[in-house]
């Protein structure tokens, strides 16, 4: 590959690296033919880490970062003194399938800078994704990323090529994204979300093709004052109206161009952590915004310990839990136990009566489940309620950001 | 004293123990009387045992020794064995008790080499190094640890399937040549090319893509452990990726935010609004270089008429006629209508004739192109242009013929018969709801034709006379 095009590889791969999904799961299984390049496994493969622990799948880049938009916490907004450049379109066709066939890459992750229009910059967008189908017959995992400002009709033939869309509603309030990022407004992101909801769920209904693997979205965490509460309202939202697949939490990042009007800090990852956690209990668990907040305090959720100990803490008089006999939500709410083990906890019970080092065998978590759990030979006397039991279950944080 | 002793190949030998499974079962063979032993040349130990009868177990037992076969533990037949038997002697759910001390094991074996497949197909890189015929030749070294080449392969093949390469790793090697996969003895990493035109750009990736302010190698080293780096050439960034990351992030949180460099360019800034089309040609442009939303249709057949026409007529989408010659109703339904607009006093070349759907759909049947009506959601995939295109055209009288148009028009199902007549459209349009003409060319019956084809004439110099009275829209919303 000549230099000039790894000299725009390397500013292209910076730009998009604040976006926090590189995810490739959730499409359906197919393999190209006989002529055809590429597969899915519905899983979705993360082909190497960088340092920051963060997994490599796709090739996520921008197809130019030159940007007429002024969004104050984005590296490419045009009031950055970054250094810019622009693929073309045949240039980055050629890198997905050059790296693919190498087996550096699921697929192809693309987002764009706003040049000269949404729709000319859609389109250009469009033309990568077209090109890769059909000239390359490219049945690897592309997912694009949608301009809200663009015209309905090209949100409409963006599925048709992509295996997911997603648009970033990037500040969890309307009034925080009108003061930094003038150029965006809430409305028309939430109208792209739901015109994009309805075509992927027609489609899934009539057994069509239409971005199969769904929408995701992005809230970048940090960078203005709204709570956790906030967020995961929004959130919460989000899943109910748009029946979106993901929501991606990115906590606000230094970024080496940094604008007056949004002075830089270092990354909160801790409670960027805390918020997947939040999530999951939120999609996975059974819980509601309420409960998840009220586990922390004015309307953060608590950064020593998960949210699901922290509600548990809070909550004691729910506890403990015979783990013989308990229905399948309560064990849910116990610390320590993850879905997969309350599904091996659920099967097992029924042939055997479990004791503690039964459990042990069935999840990872013993050390914190063990206080909220009655097994056959054991009951956690007082221990539930022992004052210092927050104290007892703290782990120190692990290392996760240089400060 | 083991009273039987098995000799399975090297490797994951599980045709070997599926026999050997029978042979004992049949043999009423008890676990601590077997000794198994994985390192012979794939003879069916010293005394070679009759093969038995096939053995039934549950899908997942079948799943769960596909896998833990292939692990490297020299105990993993006898754990196997143990487990069948169990099974067989009555324990049928046995999978299900993952608490159980042989269970748990199997699992976590399991899971190794689940893992281990997994890591294979993420982190092995091919390298290019051409055949002298000039065709494209992909190399692979990889070093699993447990015997999965076997099982690895076919994800490569799905994947690749259009080139041609080797995988080559310490237990054996697999070869693609473009239709049939075959494996060899072991190879060696110098059998692999040195490295790859691709793998300089491939680093600067890897290395752009790193955020020195969430630097976290123990996460990083968790999901991808050293052991696989000396195969991943990216993987030599990574000390001073780590090394220089602190400076990098103090670097930033130091750097005073500073002024643009370039001055603002609100030209460009204001005219991103002027995106939108601004003449039906325009738009029709835009139609016309779309990709179509239903399979079949060669070409978008766009609407035709003039601007500000009092009509507008939807139809549901050009058929077979339309696909061809490129324009709307010109096959037996357009003749219909022409025919049907004629009597009414329906001047066409007045008139605006279009179609929800753009696109023929339709099902090669040998030389026939059979019709197929567009889904709901098909339809809506074409309602902003067909909005679009009557926005400009703003008609007196939007007439919908048929169902799809309607579905189009009304934003919902309607049945014809019961709304037929004047009707409020979504986005201000006032409308008119009347058949297909398509319609009364499948009527079987010439009687019943005929006065479907009177009442559809009616409709029409019921349209005209609304569209001739002035504002269609203050009429409809008067009825």
């Amino acid at each position: 590959m000549d230099t000039s095009l790894t000299v725009k590889l390397r500013i292209l791969a910076d730009a998009a690296k604040y976006d926090a999904s590189c995810a490739s799961s959730g499409a359906p299984k197919r393999a190209a033919g006989r002529e055809g390049l590429g597969s899915t496994t519905g899983a979705g493969i993360c082909h190497a880490y960088t340092p920051d622990g963060r997994c490599v799948s796709l090739l996520k880049i921008l197809m130019t970062n030159v940007c007429l938009f002024d969004c104050a916490y984005c590296i490419n907004r045009r009031s950055s003194n970054v250094r810019r450049a622009r693929f073309s379109v045949d240039e980055i066709v050629n890198v997905t399938v050059e790296f693919y066939k190498r087996n550096y890459i699921e697929g192809l992750f693309l987002s764009s800078g706003i040049i000269r229009s949404p729709d000319y910059t859609m389109e250009q967008m469009m033309l990568v994704a077209k090109r890769l189908r059909r000239d390359e017959g490219f049945a690897g995992y592309i997912h694009l990323k949608t301009i809200p400002e663009a015209s309905p009709w090209l949100i409409e033939q963006a599925g048709l090529w992509a295996d997911r869309l997603s648009v970033n509603v990037e500040l969890p309030s309307s009034q925080s994204l009108r003061r930094l990022a003038p150029e965006k407004d809430s409305a028309s992101i939430r109208t792209a979300m739901g015109q994009m909801s309805e075509r992927i769920s027609e489609a899934k209904a009539e057994r069509r093709r239409f971005a199969p693997a769904g929408q995701s979205t992005q809230i970048i965490v940090g960078a203005d004052d709204t709570t956790d509460e906030g967020v995961l309202a929004m959130s919460a939202g989000l899943y109910d109206g748009f029946r979106l697949n993901r929501v991606y939490y990115s906590a606000f990042s230094p970024i080496p161009a940094a604008s007056p009007v949004l002075p830089i800090k270092p990354p909160q990852l801790i409670r960027e952590n805390r918020l997947y956690q939040a999530d999951w209990l939120l999609r996975h668990y059974g819980f509601t915004v309420p409960e998840i907040v009220a586990g922390g305090a004015g309307g953060m959720l608590d950064l020593e310990i998960d949210p699901k100990l922290a509600w548990a803490l809070k909550h004691r008089e729910r506890y403990p839990v015979d783990v013989n006999s308990a229905e399948r939500e309560l064990l849910l709410r116990v610390p320590g136990l993850g879905k997969r083990a309350v599904d091996r906890i659920v099967a097992a019970r029924r042939w055997t009566t479990l004791r503690l080092a039964d459990v042990a065998r069935l999840t990872a978590g013993l050390k914190r489940a063990r206080p909220f759990l009655i097994a056959a030979d054991h009951r956690p006397v007082g221990l539930t309620d022992r004052l210092d039991l927050r104290a007892r279950l703290v782990t120190p944080p692990r290392q996760l950001s240089l400060f | 004293m083991a009273s039987h002793h098995v000799v399975l190949s090297r490797g994951a030998d599980l045709a070997g123990f599926r026999r050997a499974v029978r042979a004992l079962l049949a043999a009423s063979a008890v676990p601590d009387d077997v000794e198994w032993s994985a390192e012979g040349a794939g003879l069916f130990g010293s005394e070679a045992l009759p093969d038995g009868p096939p053995v039934a177990l549950p899908r997942a037992v079948g799943e769960l020794i596909s896998h833990v076969v292939c692990h490297s533990d020299p105990e993993r037949y006898a754990l196997l064995f143990a487990l069948v038997w169990r099974i067989q002697m009555g324990e049928r759910s046995l999978l299900e008790v993952a608490s159980d001390p042989l269970v748990h094991r199997l699992a976590l074996m399991d899971k190794a080499v689940r893992r281990d497949l997994h890591k294979m197909h993420a982190f092995l890189r091919f390298r290019r190094a051409d055949e002298e015929a000039g065709a494209e030749r992909f190399t692979a070294w990889f070093e699993p640890d447990h015997f999965i080449l076997e099982a690895a392969a076919p994800f490569f093949v799905d994947r690749f399937r259009r080139m041609r390469w080797s995988i080559l790793t310490p237990m054996g090697s697999a070869h693609w040549d473009g239709s049939e996969l075959a494996f060899g003895p072991s190879g060696r990493r110098a059998d692999a090319p040195p490295t790859d035109a691709f793998e300089a750009s491939w680093r600067g990736y890897y290395e752009s893509t790193f955020n020195p302010a969430r630097l976290n190698p123990a996460a990083m080293r968790g999901e991808m452990p050293r052991k696989y780096w000396r195969n991943m050439p990216e993987t030599a960034a990574i000390p001073a990726l780590i090394r220089s990351a602190s400076s990098r992030v103090e670097d930033m949180l130091q750097r005073e935010a500073a002024m643009p460099t370039k001055r603002d360019p609100q030209k460009a800034v204001a005219a991103m609004a002027n995106q939108d089309p601004e003449t039906l040609d325009a738009l029709n442009r835009i139609i016309a270089a779309a990709e179509p939303f239903v399979h079949g249709g060669t070409r978008a057949v766009l609407g035709e008429g003039p601007v500000g026409a009092p009509l507008a007529f939807v139809g549901e989408q050009p058929g077979d006629q339309e696909d061809v010659q490129g324009r709307p109703f010109v096959g037996p339904a357009g003749q219909l209508l022409d025919r049907a607009m004629a009597e009414a006093g329906v001047d066409r070349s007045r008139s605006y004739v279009t179609n929800a759907v753009k696109h023929f759909k339709f099902e090669q049947r040998g030389k026939r192109r059979l019709h197929q009506t567009p889904t709901a959601g098909e339809v809506k995939h074409y309602r902003w242009w067909l909005i679009r295109e009557l926005e400009f055209v703003q008609p007196r009288l939007v007439v919908a013929l048929g169902a799809t148009a309607v579905l189009a028009l009304a934003g919902k199902a309607l049945p014809i018969g019961r709304s037929r007549g004047s009707a409020q459209f979504l986005d201000g349009f006032a409308g008119f709801i009347t058949v297909h003409p398509s319609y009364l060319l499948r009527l079987p019956d010439e009687a019943a034709k005929r006065e479907a084809y009177a009442a559809f004439v009616a409709d029409l110099v019921q349209i005209h006379a609304l569209a001739a009275s002035g504002d269609g829209r203050t009429l409809s919303a008067a009825e």
